[in-house]
Parts: C-alpha cells; sequence; structure tokens
C-alpha cells in the first residue's frame, strides 16, 4: 500500500501548468494527505478561484497517484487557508530565478494601494529596488507589472493573498 | 428554493454578468494597462461565480454551467447595477467602485456567516477583491483630480447611485452611502433602491450573447 510520504514525493514532481519552474508542493497548494481504505485524499487549495490551471492540477494529482498504483479524491478546499505565504522558501527562491519576484508576506492590516506603489519591492533581474508599480493586475491573475528603473526591465511580481 | 440557494445565486449572478461586463473592455480599454485590468479582474469574478454556482449546483442537484448558461433572464437574481452596458469610460468607473464598495460591506458580513461553505468562500474572496477595490478607488482618486474628470465622475454617480443601493439588503445600505460620500466628500440623493429581480432589457441582450455558442451546440455536449 502506498504511504502518504510516497504521495508528497510524486506531487512534488507535478510543475505548475502556468509557472513550470516550480511544484504543486512548492507553490502549498497541497493542504493534507490522508489515506484511507485503501484511497489516497489529497486536501486541495485553490490558488486564483478563476486560474484556469485549477483543474489541470487536479488531472496532474489524481495521474500521479495512479501511477503509484493508487486511486485518490481531491478534496478542494474553499477558504482562506491558502495563501502566498504558503509558497516554500525553495519555491521563492525557484520563482526569482525564472524572473519573477516572489510575494512579500501577508501584512496583519488591509492591503493599501500606497505599499504597493512603494518601492519595497526588489527587481527579479538586477536586486535593486527602485521599482515603481506599473499595474496591479499582469498577464495572469496572480501576478501584477512593476518597472525597475535601476535596469529599466519590467518584471513580474506576484502579488500577495 | 432554500434562502442559501438564493444567496448564492445573487451573489454567482452579479459576479458572472459583471464579469461579462468587464470583459467588454477586453481589446478595447483607453490604453493597454487597463485592457489587461478588466480583463484579469472579469476573470476573477467570473472564476468567484463558478465556485459559488457549484456551491449552489451541488444542493439544487444541477451542475454550474446549466445555472450560468440555461437559466431565462427572469430568473437570474443579479442586481441591475450589474446588468446595465455602459462602454463609457466614467461610468465604467463608476460602477466599478460602486459595486466594490457595496461587495466589500456584503463580503464583510458574510465573512462571519455560521455556514462554514459561505464563510470560507466569502474570505478567499475577499482577498482577490481587495485588488479590484484598489484599482477602482485608484481611478476614482484620479478622475476627482481635475474639473472634467470630477464632473464627469459625478454625472455617472448620480445616475447609478439608486441601482448601487440595490446590490446591497436594506440594512448594509446606509454603510455603503456613509463609504461613498466620504470618498466623493458630497452627499449622495436620499433615492430609492433599484431592486433585485426587477432586470433592465440589457439583461436579455447579454444572455443572448453569452450562451450562443453554447444554444449552437447539440444538447447535452460536453464543454
Amino acid at each position: 500500500m502506498v504511504t502518504a510520504h510516497e504521495v508528497w514525493e510524486a506531487l512534488a514532481e507535478i510543475p505548475d501548468p502556468e509557472i513550470p519552474v516550480i511544484s504543486l508542493v512548492d507553490l502549498g497548494v497541497i493542504k493534507n494527505v490522508t489515506i484511507a481504505d485503501g484511497r489516497v485524499r489529497i486536501d486541495f487549495t485553490p490558488t486564483f478561484m478563476g486560474c484556469p490551471a485549477l483543474e489541470t492540477m487536479q488531472r496532474e494529482m489524481l495521474a500521479k497517484v495512479e501511477g503509484l498504483g493508487a486511486e485518490a479524491d481531491v478534496r478542494v478546499i474553499l477558504d482562506d487557508s491558502w495563501s502566498t505565504d504558503r509558497i516554500s522558501p525553495e519555491g521563492r527562491k525557484k520563482l526569482r530565478l525564472a524572473g519573477f519576484a516572489p510575494p512579500p508576506p501577508r501584512t496583519a492590516g488591509k492591503l493599501e494601494l500606497v505599499q504597493l506603489q512603494g518601492n519595497g519591492f526588489r527587481c527579479p533581474y538586477c536586486s535593486s529596488t527602485d521599482t515603481k508599480l506599473d499595474n496591479l493586475f499582469g498577464p495572469t491573475p496572480c501576478r501584477s507589472i512593476r518597472y525597475c528603473n535601476a535596469c529599466r526591465q519590467p518584471f513580474e511580481q506576484f502579488k500577495t493573498i | 428554493m432554500s434562502d442559501r440557494t438564493d444567496l448564492l445565486l445573487s451573489l454567482a449572478d452579479d459576479e458572472l454578468v459583471l464579469g461579462w461586463r468587464n470583459s467588454e473592455w477586453t481589446g478595447i480599454a483607453p490604453f493597454l494597462e487597463e485592457d489587461v485590468a478588466f480583463s484579469s479582474i472579469a476573470q476573477n469574478e467570473i472564476g468567484h461565480a463558478r465556485a459559488l454556482y457549484e456551491l449552489a449546483a451541488a444542493e439544487l442537484g444541477t451542475t454550474a454551467d446549466e445555472l450560468a448558461f440555461d437559466r431565462t433572464p427572469e430568473e437570474y437574481r443579479c442586481a441591475p447595477l450589474v446588468e446595465l452596458r455602459r462602454l463609457e469610460w466614467a461610468r465604467t468607473i463608476a460602477r466599478h467602485w460602486l459595486y466594490e464598495t457595496a461587495d466589500e460591506i456584503r463580503l464583510g458580513e458574510l465573512k462571519t456567516s455560521e455556514d462554514p461553505e459561505i464563510a470560507g468562500i466569502a474570505a478567499k474572496m475577499n482577498r482577490e477583491e481587495a485588488y479590484h477595490r484598489m484599482h477602482a478607488e485608484m481611478w476614482v482618486d484620479r478622475l476627482l483630480s481635475t474639473d472634467d474628470g470630477r464632473s464627469r465622475l459625478k454625472e455617472a454617480v448620480d445616475e447609478l447611485w439608486p441601482y448601487a443601493l440595490g446590490v446591497l439588503d436594506d440594512e448594509l445600505r446606509p454603510e455603503l452611502r456613509r463609504r461613498a460620500e466620504e470618498r466623493l466628500e458630497r452627499k449622495l440623493a436620499e433615492v430609492d433602491a433599484v431592486p433585485r429581480g426587477v432586470h433592465e432589457s440589457e439583461l436579455a441582450e447579454l444572455l443572448e450573447e453569452m450562451t450562443s455558442v453554447r444554444r449552437s451546440a447539440p444538447p447535452g455536449s460536453q464543454w
């Protein structure tokens, strides 16, 4: 019988469908893996609700578990338990190397535009913090667009949610 | 139909129809950043609608797609604010901001619901909506910063104000008034809300367009 550890290892091989440099485990969307009565249950916390990759992620998880000779059920959990704070340190490093600025941590209070317009955001290419917000929205729901004044390069900034 | 299903459908229909309206700017917004912004906001709203329809569908024994696309216009529960077709920038910004402000008040209530599924989904939606609100408030402030912008925004907000009140239940309307007046630094009219359940003619036109591909396929087609 397959173990939860083996399932976690297999899931760690699934790349994010849109940002394939990081895995679903790095992304923190797998909340829990349990095994009961011979079936695997994966508790899955989606990122953005309108993300078209969510269905692909679920299909890939089922296929991976099938590859281990077991059957899985994916339970989708729609609450506030996924946050960009769940992205692993390793995942954040991989994002930066691929040119995506990782998300700053959640703050206790309300998220304010003035914070995003500030310059506490580091360019993933040259590491300068002399960057400005260009657009709150970007090519996918999870990203904003910033511009680096130092290396004159626009870059994608993961939103904090 | 239970009160819970009714609530889920009201929320889902608001998000679906407004998502569709936002997507009408895709390709034709005044500049590229706004093309991207309204397209992304539309994608979020329709994602929220799908999750809410799925919860309602589980109760009704149907599917999210059937709820989204196979009802008659009279069966929709959206607020008339989201139905209006207003492809004019000041009106778009006024509607966007009024809706997002009302939605924040509504989600704030729902986050404390005793129903864990509703409380959970409201909390999750609210994280994404925070970006919509920042975008809407940024535009309101931008319009308020010039005489021309201020006058265009005033005309649009005054036209849409009775519709905005209709997004919320009676008891939440004073809070919407308080927040809107605070940002605009002026009083808004004492008017009756345009309630849910009454539809603008634009809704039927929207649904006709939105469902045209689905209706063209043989019944039972899988998407």
